[in-house]
């Protein structure tokens, strides 16, 4: 698979807020926005891949919306990491000969959108959990919560420590234009800020915005065709080992430390090749967890890591160069966001973000709790 | 489908009836818990049902925080059993921010519900 298939265009629509807008409309907003930059329209798209928290069937809803009858339709559902788990299928697809083009994309109003709380209500209704929803955890964080505790039990891993992963990706916002956050931030801040689930305050905690985001891949021989430098899929590995926080095996190792080992394999990397890092930060306790189960740290070296800037700009290791779930962008699933900023940094037109010469990205998806792991790595031309 | 009911149905009318039971697995003698078809262990369909002794040991807590209007702050954790199984719980009789990760804790049936107190 290494090095087969590249994506070919990119796209964002909505992010931040978008009152009056659908799902599925913000979602094909960035569709065509994506299409726009690969330089190709929806008459094109022959695979529709797509995952949502609320629509039903939705791979045949985004394809209706779109006027495209696909020879090839995904819409595998693993929370947020569905659209890096996306890459896995889509590019057994194209490598089998099923399409040619495939579109993948995402758009949630999960903002300002109405009927949250009742559709809460009504998914609790379908999907009981009665060994959990009884003691009623504040979802999601309250399973990050219990991570995060448990990790500063076993490793001594401070507050201050998560926070100072809150203030990097603030740092990082604040170069993006585009991203929702992007008023200064201190560990103090962070500190001070409203506890919503110990260890864990909302600043510990994710943004709730609306927003879109869109990718189109191809195989590698067709990427020569499109106006856009292709980002070529070097590896990528998925892996879970549970679904609720109660029956996480060990609360401070995730699945990433397999999906990231089968990722490397395929690409034949190691964490040492990376240049630039995307990682789903739904909570501050994610980047940390991940940068030691993706190899860039020992198990429990994670807090010291990330003190003194080491992932912020200007640090030696560039991590969620957007800003992040924490400071970008985080409609409900960010996984789509991952690629896009990953690919963006491929091509160097990340602005005052920019990695110098970034030529390896890795981008990293969680679902659930903690459950859903799945690492993506690409390259440029020169890493094939 | 030999038993009445599955192991969900079956686990909750105990509970509801003030017995706390998790099942055992016939062929690798390893606990269970959550309650299942297949031992998730080895994959045999042969759990029995026991009464496990109630011992447990906090493996992470927090505390949920909520506006006292809307009844206060309280605990959640993980507690893991004496039979080697976890389970999300919480822990009461002491202030939600006392539990700690460590702590021994003893298992009850409160109102259809398994909850512990320090041990």
């Amino acid at each position: 698979m290494r090095g087969s298939v590249a994506i070919a265009g990119v796209g964002l629509a909505g992010c931040g807020e978008a009152p009056g807008w659908t799902e599925m409309e913000i979602a094909a907003a960035a569709a065509k926005n994506a299409l726009d930059d690969a330089g190709l329209t929806a008459r094109e798209v022959d695979g529709v891949v797509v995952a949502s928290t609320n629509i039903f069937m939705s791979g045949l809803a985004l394809a209706e919306h779109l006027g495209v009858q696909p020879a090839f339709t995904e819409s595998t559902m693993v929370g947020g990491s569905s659209f890096v788990g996306h890459l896995i299928p889509a590019a057994l697809a194209l490598n089998a000969g099923l399409c040619g083009t495939v579109l993948v994309a995402y758009g949630s109003n999960q903002r300002t959108g109405t009927g949250r709380a009742d559709a809460g209500r009504h998914k609790m209704a379908l999907d009981p959990q009665p060994f959990e929803h009884p003691y009623k955890p504040f979802n999601p964080p309250t399973s990050y919560a219990l991570a995060a505790a448990r990790h500063m039990h076993q490793y001594g891993t401070r507050r201050e420590q998560l926070a100072a992963i809150a203030v990097a990706a603030r740092q990082w916002a604040q170069l993006n234009p585009e991203a929702f956050s992007r008023q200064p931030l201190t560990i103090e801040d962070v500190l001070k800020s409203r506890m919503i689930s110990d260890p864990l305050t909302v600043r510990d905690c994710c943004l709730v915005t609306d927003g879109g985001g869109a990718y189109v891949l191809t195989r590698a021989e067709r990427a020569k065709d499109f106006p856009q430098p292709p980002a070529f899929l070097l590896g990528v590995g998925a892996a879970h080992w549970h679904r609720q926080i109660s029956s996480m095996p060990d609360l401070t190792v995730t699945a990433a430390t397999e999906s990231g080992r089968r990722a490397y394999e395929m690409a034949g990397l190691g964490p040492e090749d990376v240049d630039v890092l995307e990682l789903y930060d739904a909570f501050t306790i994610n980047t940390l967890l991940f940068l030691e189960d993706l190899g860039f740290c020992e198990k429990g070296e994670g807090g010291g890591f990330v003190a003194g800037g080491r992932i912020a700009p200007g640090g030696a290791l560039p991590v969620n160069t957007n800003g992040g779930g924490l400071s970008c962008v985080h409609p409900g699933m960010y996984g789509i966001f991952l690629i896009v900023e990953a690919v963006r940094q491929l091509r160097g037109e990340a602005g005052a973000r920019q990695v110098k010469n970034a030529a390896v990205a890795l981008a990293h998806g969680n679902g659930g709790v903690l459950s859903s792991q799945i690492t993506a790595l690409f390259g440029t031309r020169d890493t094939l | 489908m030999s038993p009445p009911c599955g192991p969900e149905k079956r686990y909750l009318d105990a509970l509801a009836a003030g017995r706390f039971e998790i099942q055992k697995c016939a062929a690798c003698a390893k606990h269970v818990f959550y309650p299942r078809v297949l031992c998730p262990h080895c994959g045999c369909g042969e759990l029995a049902w026991v009464a496990p002794n109630g011992h447990g040991t906090v493996y992470s807590t927090t505390v949920v925080r909520r506006k006292p209007a809307d009844g206060g702050d309280y605990n959640v954790c993980l507690v893991d059993l004496a039979e080697g199984v976890r389970m999300m719980s919480r822990v009461v009789s002491v202030p939600p921010g006392d539990v700690k990760i460590g702590m021994a804790v003893q298992a009850r049936v409160a109102e259809g519900l398994v909850e512990f107190t320090p041990a």
